[in-house]
């Protein structure tokens, strides 16, 4: 039905390929670091501020900066107009998903007492929100000039009609697919997130990781592209 | 043991300039008059051209006998970049710089800030760090006497001093345990700040110069804050041997300020903010070239993009023609 007869997917891609990506870093002036990055018709804008001054003196850790995740979508996002509560459990959920993919590879000892504030804004919604709001903040983070380890690079991969593929788009999410979302350090391969809501039987979880991974991988290229332009940009700016 | 020091002034590798040059070029002598590292220099060693930029994660050398900086850390014995930035090497001292960060202050850095809370004996002040700054009671000039201990009665009216709000120039004096920068005013030079406007560029693009304190020819007094902070004021005439203790803590504009003074004030913020969209380094020079190439525009248009640019342009090329 969706596959046609050449084994292509609903919106003619073929398994293992990512939808179109689009990325830029610096796109807000007040933020120390900001990113807006599109997976296909998946829009997400990233806002970092910080290190700075902890503003709750409760949570202050004396040893490293504390890392704080807000996450927003915008009433417009997807078909149906419906606006979301700041409480919404799976907004939180999420938000918590994304602190816990940074929290070993920010550099967080670094930056003693103080807070990294990372504000996510979910512009449109067609599937893979959790990937792209992980690859936004990574591009947002290094634009901040935040110590990282690595990058952090998030893909979905599913069993969509009988076969593994990756970046699934809004319809292939919704028609009872299991999907996995990971997120990698491209560099070491390490998994610092992964995350699966539906069940996924045991000999197709090797092939979806598999195909996840070499996912991460294609968009590391695209995030490393992204940030490299901009920092040569600056630096050759700065030569003048 | 050899010893090269890198230019002060542009801190960047530029690849046309003299002082560049000869430091590159004593740099490399030093790497081959080291011996023993000769096939790192040329092998696995950090890559000689001009701009080496790295990401993070990415490998800069895998050579043992360089040292990490900022901006890296160690993974199996190789240096590994943390930022994406450019590469700064001083001999053995390899470090990464990214180029729109928060301030990281050195003692001595001229700093401008605003205060946030006003605490026991102490005021915490912003300097667009990762912590706020810290100006003990102690270490301000107090009013009546240039030296003159601290009092109980000082410490109940610290408002008076500095309130929130306020903003303040000062001088980094010493580091904390954790990080923190503890501030001075103890000199005439430093304190509140009035009579002008606040602008805030990337702290990347003040470089560590003689004096940041300047009086342009427009009439116009600039503090250059190393933290990215900028205070362009009313020039005020300076006698450093009669100052009135007091007034260093007014909270009044002078009352001569003329409608062509404040014009002039908004011209140079203008001038500053075009030049920080264009990622250009900022000091008392390109600021003068930047205000003559405004002059042909009016006030209310030098927001604009294509303007801001054309005033950018305009100001590096008087420079680049100035220094031949």
């Amino acid at each position: 039905m969706s596959h046609n007869q050449i084994g292509l997917r609903i919106d003619g891609r073929r398994p293992a390929e990512l939808r179109k990506i689009t990325s830029t870093t610096c796109v807000l002036s007040q933020a120390d670091g900001s990113a807006y990055l599109e997976h296909g018709n998946t829009k997400v804008l990233a806002a970092v501020y910080g290190p700075r001054e902890a503003r709750h003196r409760a949570l202050v850790l004396h040893d490293r900066a504390i890392l704080n995740v807000e996450l927003n979508v915008a009433p417009f996002s997807s078909g149906e107009r419906r606006r979301r509560s700041k409480n919404d459990k799976r907004l939180l959920e999420m938000a918590s998903f994304v602190k816990q993919t940074f929290e070993p590879v920010v550099i967080a000892t670094l930056y003693p007492r103080s807070q990294i504030d990372i504000y996510l804004q979910v512009i449109q919604h067609d599937g893979g929100t959790l990937q792209a709001c992980i690859n936004a903040t990574t591009l947002a983070l290094i634009d901040a000039g935040i110590a990282m380890t690595d990058y952090v690079c998030a893909c979905t991969a599913g069993w969509v009609e009988r076969e593994a593929a990756i970046d699934l788009n809004y319809i292939e999410e919704s028609s009872d697919t299991s999907e996995v979302t990971i997120a990698m350090l491209p560099k070491s391969s390490k998994i610092t997130l992964a995350q699966m809501e539906s069940r996924l039987h045991v000999d197709k979880l090797e092939e979806v990781f598999r195909l996840a991974g070499e996912g991460c991988k294609q968009m590391y290229e695209v995030m490393d592209k992204t940030i490299r332009d901009r920092a040569e940009d600056l630096a050759r700016k700065m030569t003048v | 043991m050899n010893v090269s020091f890198h230019s002060p002034a542009p801190r960047t590798a530029i690849s046309g300039s003299k002082a560049h040059r000869q430091s590159k070029q004593h740099g490399l002598e030093d790497m081959e008059l080291d011996g023993d590292h000769e096939d790192g220099a040329n092998g696995s060693g950090v890559k000689a051209s001009t701009l080496h930029v790295v990401t993070p994660g990415e490998v800069i050398t895998n050579d043992t006998a360089f040292m990490r900086g900022h901006g890296t850390y160690i993974e199996n014995e190789k240096v590994v970049s943390s930022v994406a930035g450019v590469v700064d090497r001083v001999n053995k001292l390899i470090s990464v710089r990214p180029l729109h960060t928060r301030y990281t202050g050195e003692i001595g850095d001229v700093v401008v800030g605003r205060i946030t809370e006003v605490a026991q004996k102490r005021w915490k002040v912003d300097v667009s760090a990762r912590q706020d700054a810290i100006l003990m009671l102690s270490s301000i000039n107090l009013p009546g006497g240039v030296q003159r201990r601290k009092q109980e009665s000082d410490e109940l009216q610290m408002r008076s001093f500095f309130m929130e709000g306020d903003l303040v120039v000062a001088e980094v004096q010493a580091f904390f345990g954790d990080g923190a920068y503890s501030l001075h005013t103890r000199s005439l030079k430093y304190g509140k700040l009035r009579n002008g406007t606040f602008i805030s560029v990337p702290p990347a693009l003040v470089q560590r110069c003689k004096s940041h304190f300047h009086s342009l020819a427009c009439g116009v007094d600039v503090i250059l804050g190393l933290n990215g902070y900028i205070w362009v004021s009313a020039h005020v005439p300076q006698n450093l041997d009669e100052i009135d203790t007091e007034l260093v803590y007014s909270n009044k504009n002078k009352e001569d300020i003329t409608p062509r003074d404040r014009e002039s004030i908004a011209r140079v913020g203008n001038c500053i903010r075009a030049l920080a969209d264009e990622f250009i380094f900022i000091n008392d020079t390109i600021i003068s070239f930047a205000y003559e190439a405004s002059l042909q525009y009016k006030l209310k248009d030098m927001n604009k993009k294509e303007i801001m640019h054309a005033i950018a342009t305009e100001a590096t090329t008087a420079v680049d023609n100035m220094k031949g």
